[in-house]
């Protein structure tokens, strides 16, 4: 499905700021794995999505997916296959649009735009089935700006946005960081829902030792550009939340970075 | 009280109109501050006004304008999304270039169209007198121009257009090439400019070197005193919002010349309008705190 091999990316390379954020990464990803991802501030976890997602050009290194070689295809031309969820909920959608809109923006990704209106009658209809499943009373506010929702809406209408066309792989970028402990937790259960229902491909990046073991398949940890731990079957259903984080002092050298995955 | 002026100004708010629809589709739509328009409402003068001196159809002549104003716009385009200048520096060199461009396509500083034909005198062959063919001829491109933005911005390119104005990490994030929908703006908004320009040299009977200079202010301050007046809740009514900016704009003008000051004058008070404009939030805040 998603293959990664021997990539390398250094940021302000040749400079006294170059930092070498993924050093030589393999890896493979097999359809329907949904893998959690962890790891200190600066580990690489949000640099790796965002080459994968073609944001960011790898310096060496080969991205396939499918069997298809993507390195050096920009990210919009990746989009048709991946779609994205961002940790800000004000960057999965466009505020001064409506929500039926916004979810038309959707229907289209990776696809050709035309000179047809974007909301029709029946479009209109299938977003308002749609919107029934999120259980937010939001089918009855497609003409309202998205601006005017709460954050915790906004990411699961861009939840709901990313499963209008079928990608083949997610990627999630701690998207239920910066919600209330309540909407986060709807928010991963509508996460659940969509991925696991559709057997879609998902790297999911969390500061959660919990939620790392408790959705998905496999974990992966990073430190330091590189991955050191690849976790799945029986030997990550034995392992506790405690040995987990055991695990990341002594790789982070004793300190536990985040006060948020011990809180949790 | 002579009201032939304010006709003249009302019938100029309804020309400069489509200019200003071009400034707010990059301003507000795209958010992409573009002073190409200062050189593409020449340049599109220069180009009917020279056709229509070697003779050319005028109805052609006005038709060929918005397709220089849009290569302008192009070039903008290219240079902001292809090797990312940013839009003010962008707009600047494509609106000095054009300065040396104009000079050429009108092979002098000022090209009078004395006894030439334009388009504003097809409808007074009709039985119209020249003023109301103006009038006319003026208020329905507007119009017609209004309703096609408004279909455009609600096709599925249109949409995708706006989003990219709004949040554009989330528009490459859904496959759309973002760099190319802003040169598609940038192009479709000098076209109009364009336009603008050849209809006001008709109008004006002459094309002249100087005459776009301060546009991009006016077509600010245009569409900044519609939207205090209609705001901008539908995509509609903020179109209509920016034609009636237009028009207040113009006759404001011709009310200021009408005291007495000199047209010289006049950037400044345009100036003042648009600093008033951009500034008056920070007083809304600072007495709120005054008060509070």
């Amino acid at each position: 499905m998603l293959e990664l091999h021997e990539i390398t990316k250094i940021f302000n390379k040749g400079s006294v700021n170059e930092k070498i954020a993924l050093d030589n990464i393999s890896l493979k990803v097999p359809p329907g794995d949904f893998i959690t991802i962890i790891g200190g501030n600066g580990a690489g976890k949000s640099t790796l999505l965002n080459c994968v997602a073609g944001v960011f050009p790898v310096e060496r290194g080969k991205i396939s997916l499918n069997g298809e070689d993507v390195t050096a295809l920009p990210d919009y031309r990746r989009a048709g296959d991946i779609a994205r969820i961002f940790q800000d909920p004000m960057m999965g959608t466009a505020g001064s649009m409506t929500v039926e809109e916004n979810m038309a923006l959707a229907l289209k990704r990776g696809q050709k735009r035309g000179l047809v209106r974007g909301i029709n009658e029946s479009r209109r209809q299938f977003f308002r089935e749609k919107l029934l499943l999120l259980q937010l009373g939001l089918e009855n506010r497609l003409g309202v700006p998205v601006m005017l929702l709460s954050g915790g809406q906004r990411q699961a209408l861009t939840l709901l946005m990313t499963t209008l066309v079928q990608p083949r792989l997610v990627l999630l970028d701690e998207h239920t960081a910066s919600l209330d402990p309540k909407t986060a937790l709807k928010v991963l259960e509508l996460t659940r829902e969509l991925v696991e229902k559709n057997k879609i491909t998902t790297l999911m990046v969390t500061h959660n030792m919990e939620q790392a073991l408790r959705v998905g398949n496999r974990t992966i940890m990073m430190h330091e550009g590189k991955i050191i731990l690849d976790i799945k079957g029986e030997q990550r259903e034995k392992m506790t939340v405690a040995e987990l984080i055991d695990m990341f002092r002594d790789v982070s050298g004793g300190q536990v970075q985040s006060d948020r995955m011990l809180l949790t | 009280m002579n009201l032939t002026v304010f006709e003249g100004a009302f019938i100029q708010g309804l020309i400069y109109g489509l200019m200003v629809l071009g400034v707010f589709l990059t301003f507000r739509i795209l958010d992409f501050p573009d002073l190409t328009v200062d050189g593409s409402i020449t340049l599109g003068a220069a180009v009917a006004a020279s056709l229509i001196i070697t003779g050319i159809d005028p109805v052609v002549a006005t038709l060929l304008a918005p397709l220089a104003g849009a290569l302008a716009g192009l070039v903008t385009g290219v240079l902001h999304a292809k090797f990312a200048i940013p839009p003010l520096l962008a707009g600047i060199l494509s609106m000095i270039g054009l300065y040396s461009i104009n000079l050429r396509v009108l092979g002098r500083p000022n090209l009078p169209l004395l006894r030439q034909p334009t388009i504003y005198e097809y409808l007074a062959g009709a039985g119209f007198t020249l003023r109301s063919s103006e009038f006319i001829l003026s208020a329905a491109v507007a119009l017609i121009l209004i309703l096609l933005l408004y279909y455009f911005l609600n096709t599925e390119t249109g949409q995708a257009l706006r989003a990219t104005g709004d949040n554009e990490i989330m528009m490459r994030s859904l496959g759309v090439n973002t760099g190319r929908m802003k040169i598609m703006g940038l192009a479709l908004s000098n076209g109009m400019v364009a336009l603008s320009g050849a209809m006001i040299a008709q109008y004006q009977g002459f094309a002249d070197v100087s005459m776009g200079i301060g546009t991009i202010v006016a077509g600010l301050a245009s569409v900044i005193v519609g939207e205090v007046l209609l705001g901008r809740s539908r995509i509609m009514v903020w179109l209509f919002a920016v034609l009636l900016g237009s028009i207040l704009y113009r006759l404001i003008i011709a009310l200021v010349l009408k005291l007495g000051f000199q047209p010289t004058d006049l950037k400044l008070f345009t100036a003042a309008i648009v600093t008033i404009a951009l500034i008056s939030p920070f007083f809304k805040d600072y007495l709120k705190k005054v008060k509070a």
